[in-house]
């Protein structure tokens, strides 16, 4: 009973020490509550059985990576609580010379951790509960479901979860301290306040030749990245520049820490103003004992702003890709005239059979009256001509290509278009006409990669043949468009020609493309029930026949959208709670070391806004310094991010770096906020 | 002599109506321009309170203190931070200094803060290294310095910014015979050459041997005080031991 007494009274006392902390796992509960709570928000949307699915796959993806935030909040609440211990050895160094027993200090730290954890469970609970009530407008958002009513709901999973991975990291925490504690020498935690800091001296030569290395590795990382066309081929070539950065950000931030001061001091009539001189040796000492930190949170900061503005950007993209890449309401295709080679290989006999016949013909036989249903038809047909590969219409340039890209498949056929036909689909997507000379040709794609290339084969004025009939670009460059509606960007190249040009060449695909006839969603809705009726036909699986609907590229990228956006907002979010915390907590526990400092400069009689200043700027540095470089990196970062998206569209990028600006901003700054003023609470306290 | 400081019955209480405690009862002195006094008393005898109450860290309950005419009991907030710089110069018993600056940085502090421009401050700085033999240890940190390097270095701190008073808190308490001895010359010095006017307390007789003047200090009250004239300094000390005897081996600790 008088553990517990002393137990209560310590947590009340240093209050103040324990706010980032208490703060933090709050944020931390709330946080993990929230996104584990999510499936109880989305049973109140309307939504098709296929965004069901997509809905189920989030919830196991998220309940994955909760996995792995609890690995690093149980990092950080364990490097928290060994910050708090330090603060207070000479504390438990009185309780043991008064003769109390290890045991019973470990016994002490084990309440504490006990109330600590209870509270700030139920705080965070409580708060992630009132915020996911909010949550289940952003969800329906999200999945641009309809809100069908608005309940309070609880999620009692989520719950026990939150509770049962933070007990799990309470109980680490009491280990911890309970080693912590046996291994404490009496000697060392009555002295832990004396130590005065021995200021190490980096040789500034070796500062310099190590920043100015740094700075090499990191352009050569951000070239490798980013620099030509050929870097980055496969996924796993990322692991090289990351791995550079990663070290050169170390040895940036090591080499810093010396250079900084030194750099300062030059300018004398700076350096020795005001307490700027006090100031910088504050900053330099601070980043000289946590650089490896430093880095760990410069990267962790990187990783939140890519992930954060990547993921949002992927999601606004997708959406606005979905007005412009589908335009029409459904579109069959059917590839004709399977030749019987593949059969047993890839097709049976009555698909190969099933190939001869047009896709009209296909839908009489399956009783879908689409003359009733569907309206502005538009029927027709694409080719291939037996020796036109991309290698041929990549002309004199396909061995430069070929070698740039070793992987890329050059042999595949490529698929032409009557100018007529191309015409029809044009009008009805809303695209503009082409029009071509008799032996012109022209290219649509929309896949910046390929487009690329192919423009420089068009550029060349590289000629095709088709039936011993040569062709000219009409163009010198890819025209933007496609025949394929889909969710993305992923046309790489179709060749529209003179109608003649394709009288003898052999029909590859047929392709009906349509609107609903229908004047309001839910008779189009009522449509698209019947065609996808077609999924579980029997005779229509049996046939070639394959198609996309409008709804179902839009719920199967809006799907996608919102998956990766929660996945990246919620461990952007924990990524940024981690690095804030660390800082601040790290700065925290040296304003109390420093606080002797700040009482001398009062005695020599500097003012208290002074002071103040000094502190502000010693903190401001303290965060900013791995956020520059962090943003310096991210610039890179997204690009690459962007890069290896492009198929998604890059056209909303500028609003999603807005928003991740603005979560980095509430966050961090409210981190760097909290962490200033409890600064000063302590440094101010007589 | 011109009368730099006017102490004028002062009182000090601690605690609250249920248990008072008197640290300065009535105290009234004056200090001339380029004096050089050391107050002495036992531990608990109000000489640190009276010090704290002149250098305003700590306020007076009752009565003022005129420095060159300015009643410094009613000075406040940033008023008081400004007075501290610019009027006076500390040097205390446990250095208090900024262990992450260099002697030279520590001792321009004193002066930046003043915003006084850099080339003045250098120059200061190398002539006053100069007068108390730190010259060579500018460059290093209080952590690789002697005690009495780096209670020099801070009465360079105190004495750089050409106080009215300088003010000592025990300035040989931290300190080995030897170092404390050098340091006491060297604020001797100060106090012949510059005209420095020093108050310095201090338990220690041999210390304050060296002020022309010392005032005793018992329960908050002044019991004696001893003005070194034309006496030698071992005179001058056995005087001192004789008061401090008669103050009723309440020093004990004094030699």
């Amino acid at each position: 009973m008088m553990l517990y007494k002393l137990s209560l009274g310590n947590i009340k006392k240093s209050f103040k020490d324990y706010a980032i902390y208490f703060f933090t796992l709050i944020l931390g509960v709330a946080v993990f509550y929230i996104f584990n709570a999510i499936d109880s928000q989305t049973i109140m949307l309307e939504v098709t059985s296929s965004t069901r699915a997509i809905i189920d796959l989030m919830i196991s993806m998220l309940s994955g990576v909760s996995v792995f935030v609890s690995f690093i909040l149980g990092f950080l609440i364990i490097y928290a609580s060994r910050f708090l211990m330090k603060r207070r050895h000479l504390e438990f160094g009185i309780y043991m010379t008064l003769g109390m027993s290890k045991g019973s200090i470990s016994k002490i730290l084990l309440i504490e951790t006990i109330l600590i954890g209870l509270i700030s469970l139920i705080v965070g609970l409580f708060l992630g509960i009132i915020i996911s009530q909010t949550m289940s407008i952003f969800v329906a958002n999200m999945f641009e479901a309809s809100l069908t009513k608005f309940a309070f709901v609880l999620s009692y999973p989520a719950i026990l979860k939150t509770i049962g991975y933070f007990s799990i990291m309470y109980l680490i925490v009491m280990i911890f301290n309970t080693i912590n504690i046996s291994k404490c020498k009496l000697i060392d935690l009555i002295n832990a306040s004396k130590k005065s800091e021995k200021v190490k001296l980096k040789n500034p030569i070796i500062c310099l030749i190590l920043f100015i290395l740094s700075c090499i590795s990191l352009a050569y990382a951000y070239y490798l990245v980013l620099g030509s066309d050929e870097s980055l081929q496969e996924a796993s070539e990322i692991l090289l520049p990351i791995f550079i950065g990663c070290v050169a950000t170390f040895v940036l931030f090591w080499s810093m820490s010396g250079m900084i001061l030194r750099f300062v001091k030059k300018i004398k009539s700076f350096y020795y103003k005001d307490l700027n001189s006090f100031t910088f040796r504050q900053i330099s000492s601070k980043i000289n004992t946590t650089v490896m930190s430093m880095s760990v949170i410069c990267i962790m900061l990187f990783l939140t702003i890519c992930i954060l503005s990547s993921a949002l950007s992927l999601k606004n993209s997708l959406n606005a890709n979905l007005k412009e890449l589908a335009p029409v309401d459904i579109q069959f295709y059917k590839t004709l005239n399977i030749d019987e080679s593949y059969l047993n290989n890839g097709y049976t006999l009555e698909q190969i059979e099933d190939s001869k016949i047009t896709l009209k013909e296909n839908l009489e036989n399956l009783r879908l009256d689409y003359k009733k249903y569907f309206k502005d038809i538009v029927d027709l047909n694409t080719y291939t001509s037996n020796d036109l590969t991309l290698e041929k219409t990549l002309g004199s340039l396909y061995s430069k290509f070929h070698e740039k890209y070793p992987f890329m498949t050059f042999d595949t056929a490529e698929e032409l278009i009557k100018l007529s036909d191309y015409n029809k689909l044009a009008r009805l997507f809303n695209k503009e006409e082409l029009a071509l000379g008799n032996n012109e040709y022209i290219i649509v794609a929309d896949y910046d990669t390929v487009v690329d290339i192919r423009n420089e084969a068009l550029k060349e004025n590289t000629a095709i043949v088709i039936d011993n009939q040569k062709y000219f670009p009409k163009i010198k460059e890819c025209v933007d468009g496609f025949v394929y509606i889909s969710s993305n960007h992923i046309n790489t190249g179709i060749i529209v020609v003179p109608d003649e040009a394709l009288e003898n060449a052999h029909p590859e695909k047929n392709v009906l493309t349509a609107n609903y006839n229908a004047s309001n969603e839910e008779e189009k809705e009522k449509i698209e029930e019947k065609v996808l009726a077609l999924n579980e036909n029997e005779d229509a699986l049996k046939t070639v026949l394959s198609g996309s609907t409008k709804m179902q590229i839009k719920e199967a990228s809006v799907g996608l959208g919102a998956m990766i956006t929660f996945i990246g907002i919620y461990l952007g979010i924990i990524f940024l709670i981690t690095s804030a915390a660390l800082l601040s907590l790290k700065e925290l526990s040296e304003s109390t070391d420093n606080k002797n400092r700040y009482q001398m400069l009062r005695k020599i009689g500097v003012d208290e806004k002074m002071i103040h200043k000094s502190l502000f700027m010693q903190i401001l540095i303290f965060f900013l310094a791995p956020l520059l470089v962090a943003l310096f990196h991210s610039i890179f970062g997204i690009k690459f991010c962007n890069k290896i998206l492009i198929t998604m569209g890059t056209d909303q990028l500028l609003a999603s770096i807005l928003i991740t600006a603005l979560i980095l901003v509430l966050i961090y700054g409210g981190y760097f906020l909290i962490t200033y003023y409890s600064s000063k609470w302590i440094i101010d306290e007589k | 002599m011109e009368k730099i400081l006017e102490i004028l019955d002062i009182e000090k209480y601690y605690g609250n109506k249920s248990s008072l405690t008197k640290a300065i009862d009535h105290i009234s002195f004056d200090v001339s321009k380029g004096e050089f006094i050391s107050i002495m008393g036992a531990s608990g005898s109000g000489k640190t309170t009276l010090l704290n109450c002149i250098s305003t860290i700590d306020r007076v309950t009752s009565g003022h203190i005129y420095l060159e005419g300015q009643d410094i009991t009613k000075l406040k907030g940033n008023s008081l931070n400004k007075f501290r710089r610019e009027e006076l110069g500390f040097i205390f018993q446990d250095f208090n200094l900024l262990d992450t600056l260099t002697s030279y940085e520590n001792i321009a502090l004193a002066l930046s803060i003043q915003n006084v421009k850099f080339k003045e401050i250098d120059k200061k700085i190398k002539d006053i290294s100069e007068k108390l033999g730190i010259k060579d240890i500018l460059n290093k940190y209080p952590y690789q310095l002697s005690g009495g390097q780096k209670q020099r270095v801070a009465a360079a701190r105190a004495i750089i910014t050409n106080p009215k008073l300088i003010l000592a808190d025990e300035p040989t308490g931290a300190l080995d015979s030897k170092s404390a001895k050098m340091l006491l010359e060297s604020l001797e010095n100060l106090n012949k050459e510059l005209q420095a006017t020093i108050l310095m307390v201090t338990h220690d007789a041999f210390t304050s041997s060296y002020a022309s003047r010392v005032i005793f200090i018992k329960d908050g009250k002044i019991f004696h005080e001893l003005i070194k004239g034309n006496d030698s300094r071992k005179e001058f000390f056995d005087k001192i031991i004789d008061v401090v005897t008669l103050l009723g081996g309440n020093l004990n600790d004094a030699l």
